[in-house]
């Protein structure tokens, strides 16, 4: 069952992430970006990281992905040209891309000592106690100042986000326009 | 045919996927020719790392790894805000989401 449900997904998964390379409308390359997500939070499950599944859903495949997709509408973005690129990235990008990944597999393939994912294995020896709980206990006791802090990092961006996208107010036009002068 | 209703899966399997989407992120990244679009093929790049973190987290039973992939999450939302809007000003500057035509700082 765990093997069918990982090639099932990971197909999903391989077909999203494809399926967003060859389309030319942008709508449609953030539809298939979030079936990618959604079977990365599939995977997770497999894997046994419950909260990091959740946590996917809502923000990657919710948050991100509806900015996304509302950016997307709102600059009325169409069909991209295809054209050649440039020529860095054809002599030197696709070169070191091909190199990366058959270094990578060629290392994973030869790995000694890698285990296997099982549903039952939890990151736990201690007997009742679930993934999550462990995760929140070391989230909050050892983990909290980093925590905090990303709340902060968040807040700046809010601001940052606000700060980017919005008019300028010294332009007259604008300001004419938004008091309905 | 048991085989297949198998209740184990190799880890490796698992960071064979984590590479190939990493790799597709990357070639989405230069063959893609919208702002928007470059913009996800980023956030697939992340999405792949964040895929061997949790990989490596099952293999050593260490909860870090789940805790960084959180991190991680938080700060891509952070940077998937602040970066649609600098391609919101950018679309107010030059009126055109084309990254051939966005190339004021090529050399």
């Amino acid at each position: 069952m765990h093997l069918i449900l990982f090639l099932v997904f990971a197909g999903f998964c391989l077909g999203g992430a494809i399926n967003l390379l060859i389309q030319s409308h942008p709508i449609n390359s953030a539809l298939s970006l979030i079936v990618v997500m959604v079977s990365l939070a599939v995977l997770y499950l497999l894997l046994g990281a419950e909260f990091l599944a959740a946590a996917q859903v809502i923000v990657y495949a919710g948050a991100i992905m509806v900015l996304f997709t509302f950016v997307v509408m709102l600059l009325n973005a169409g069909r991209e040209a295809r054209t050649l690129g440039s020529r860095a990235a054809r002599v030197v990008g696709f070169p070191a891309v091909v190199t990366i990944l058959a270094v990578i597999a060629t290392v994973i393939l030869h790995a000694q000592g890698l285990g296997v994912a099982r549903l039952s294995d939890g990151l736990t020896n201690v007997p009742g106690q679930t993934n999550i709980e462990l995760l929140s206990t070391v989230l909050f006791t050892k983990l909290l100042l980093p925590f905090e802090v990303t709340s902060v990092l968040i807040l700046i961006a809010i601001l940052g986000a606000v700060a980017l996208a919005r008019h300028d107010d010294t332009d007259p036009q604008g300001s004419a326009e938004r008091t309905g002068k | 045919m048991s085989s297949l209703f198998a209740q184990e899966v190799p880890l490796s399997w698992y960071l064979l996927l984590s590479a190939a989407l990493f790799s597709l992120g990357v070639v989405g990244f230069l063959i893609k020719r919208n702002l928007i679009t470059v913009f996800m093929s980023i956030e697939l790049m992340l999405n792949g790392v964040n895929l061997s973190f949790v990989t490596f987290a099952q293999q050593w039973h260490a909860v870090k790894g789940q805790i960084f992939v959180f991190f991680v999450m938080m700060v891509a939302a952070a940077e998937a805000a602040v970066g649609l809007a600098i391609i919101i000003a950018v679309f107010r500057a030059r009126a055109t989401l084309a990254v051939d035509r966005i190339d004021l700082m090529k050399l």
